[in-house]
């Protein structure tokens, strides 16, 4: 049953092929089986998943997600549940409240078997940065599995779960799926709540599905898109319904393929990008080139913008009224200091000390000013590019997966990871990864990316693309 | 501009973040490089360009009406804390 989709497992379900609780069982014992070889979790919540299995005798066939397992990234507020965030900070923090998306999928009838591995604070591109230690890829568990969300990921690839939720401020949803060869999509900003989310860059961050298909994540976006009050950035328009669009064949959309920008690409993955744009044209797409000229910007632009706003959300960790508290200090200065200093991992410090230095007096103008200048250039040449096109095609990734421990002790090849995916959030637009080949038998990502509030159109363009091939399908073979 | 370990030690300070000598090091060259890596934006042009700081700054940011809707749930609130007593947390002193 792992191997299904949603579709199948839902119709499973309602033809009694196996029940509700048959179908946890099965995944708590894959998980149990296998995630010793990935540390893709942090919190595993069995006894709490199969006692509400047990109450799930009839599936209710008007809730489309009723009954299907789910795990959430660790960065999701969960109640009465350990929400770590992947840091000593939050290691003993047990939530007194629910996300909004958690109970939106709770409502929808899903049920949580746990909480995902993730870089501390979502901060990182390969979880490394975890407190509780790297999540192993799936394809070769020598490598990296991405981040932040990679734990997330992780789980689908090896079919350990069907979906999770994941968290994108740069590229932390997408990054990670196109490494484990799985779909994920970061939505609209605004388009899902971000109320329990704990909080990195407010302007950038933004929660969304990781699943096997497109058609998956359309299920799950169904349940967790939509206005919520208690978050004032999410926005009050009506949500389609993901599914209804699937289907429609893509003669006339227009792709936009920023072909300067993909000069520098490495040849075996511009093959694998070139092979599946090959494929939206034989579904009747049109290919136009764009010019996306100052994407070259996005990366050090994030890395001011990000970084002022962690230093500005993670003052809230005081070591007093929450998370770790230093035993043992002379004052209350050294509270402070202490619980902190000994409570955030080198990453996050560094970045929380790199947004106090951009924001400080005298250099606010030359930094963080320049890069919310810069970050209106990078928007606008999205909104230019999308006067022609319907959509735009780009790799998710500059490499496959790397080595465990490879780039950890140089942040700026880290962060050059991102290239193709944190100018979207500086635009706020939604894109979508998904698999489209392998290299040296690791999976390779492309990303297609929306106008705001166009999720509709490349779920569509995804999932026609997914009809057709079957990269999606493809299971690491220590898991199968 | 290089930045120093006097710099990193009070931008430290400022971010109320407690950091060993040999720590001071390693941040020390490794924001220095990122630093100098951010610093190709300064040739951009960005004359009578408006800064962006929410990405759909053209939405309506929704207002509500001032009242509560929460529950108070203080002495929830209060068990997160490893010391509280009395309805307070507890801290070193703060005034002799």
């Amino acid at each position: 049953m792992h191997n299904k989709n949603i579709k199948e497992i839902k119709q499973d379900l309602i033809n009694k092929k196996y029940s509700v609780k048959e179908l946890i069982q099965h995944f708590i014992d894959r998980i149990e089986k296998y995630d010793s070889k990935l540390n893709a979790m942090i919190t595993f919540c069995k006894q709490e998943a199969i006692d509400q299995s047990k109450l799930i005798t009839n599936i209710d066939t008007s809730t489309e997600l009723h009954g299907i397992p789910l795990i959430h990234k660790d960065v999701i507020c969960t109640k009465n549940v350990k929400t770590s965030c992947g840091s000593k900070m939050l290691d003993n923090f047990i939530s007194p409240y629910n996300a909004t998306i958690v109970d939106k999928m709770q409502n929808s009838g899903m049920i949580m078997l746990g909480k995902s591995n993730m870089d501390e604070f979502a901060m990182g591109s390969s979880t490394e940065n975890s407190f509780y230690g790297v999540t192993a890829n799936p394809w070769n568990l020598e490598c990296v599995s991405g981040g932040s969300s990679g734990g997330s990921a992780a789980l689908v690839a090896a079919r350990l779960i069907p979906a999770t939720t994941g968290t994108d401020t740069g590229g932390s949803i997408r990054q990670p799926a196109g490494f484990c060869g799985i779909s994920g999509i970061k939505p609209t900003y605004g388009r899902v709540s971000r109320f329990g989310l704990i909080a990195y860059a407010s302007s950038l961050d933004q929660a969304g599905p990781m699943a096997k298909s497109v058609e998956d994540l359309a299920y799950l976006l169904n349940s967790m898109a939509g206005y919520d009050p208690k978050d004032s950035t999410s926005i009050n328009i009506s949500v389609p319904n993901y599914l209804e669009n699937l289907d429609k064949k893509l003669k006339g959309k227009k792709l936009g393929l920023p072909v300067k920008l993909l000069s520098d690409l490495d040849s075996s993955i511009n093959q694998k990008i070139q092979q599946f744009i090959d494929e939206l044209k034989k579904l009747g797409a049109t290919i136009v080139e764009i010019d996306l000229p100052n994407a070259h910007l996005s990366v050090p632009t994030y890395y001011i913008v990000a970084p002022s706003e962690c230093s500005s959300n993670l003052a809230r960790f005081d070591g007093i009224r929450y998370g770790y508290r230093h035993p043992d200090p002379k004052n209350i200065t050294e509270q402070y200091i202490k619980s902190r200093g000994y409570g955030f991992g080198d990453e996050v410090k560094r970045r929380i000390m790199l947004g106090t230095y951009t924001l400080s007096a005298g250099y606010y103008d030359a930094y963080y000013l320049k890069a919310q200048k810069i970050r209106r250039i990078i928007r606008e040449d999205y909104q230019k590019a999308f006067e022609n096109v319907d959509a735009v095609i780009l790799p998710t990734t500059p490499t496959t997966a790397f080595k465990i421990g490879e780039k950890i002790d140089d942040p700026l090849s880290m962060y050059l990871s991102d290239i193709y995916t944190v100018g979207i959030n500086l635009a706020g637009l939604p894109a979508l990864s998904l698999p489209v080949g392998f290299i040296n038998e690791l999976p390779i990502g492309a990303q297609i990316i929306g106008k705001h509030f166009a999720e509709d159109t490349i779920l569509n363009i995804g999932h026609q693309y997914q009809l057709v091939t079957d990269w999606h399908k493809k299971i690491p073979e220590e898991f199968n | 501009m290089e930045i120093n370990d006097k710099t990193i030690s009070k931008i430290a300070h400022l971010a109320r973040l407690h950091l060993e000598d040999q720590e001071i090091h390693q941040h020390k060259d490794k924001l220095n490089s990122i630093l100098n890596w951010v610093e190709q934006l300064k040739s951009v042009d960005t004359d009578n360009i408006e800064p962006l700081y929410h990405p759909l700054d053209d939405s309506i940011q929704p207002v509500r009406d001032d009242v509560i809707t929460e529950k108070n749930n203080r002495e929830e609130l209060l068990t997160l804390s490893e010391t509280h007593k009395s309805g307070l947390y507890l801290v070193p002193k703060v005034i002799d």
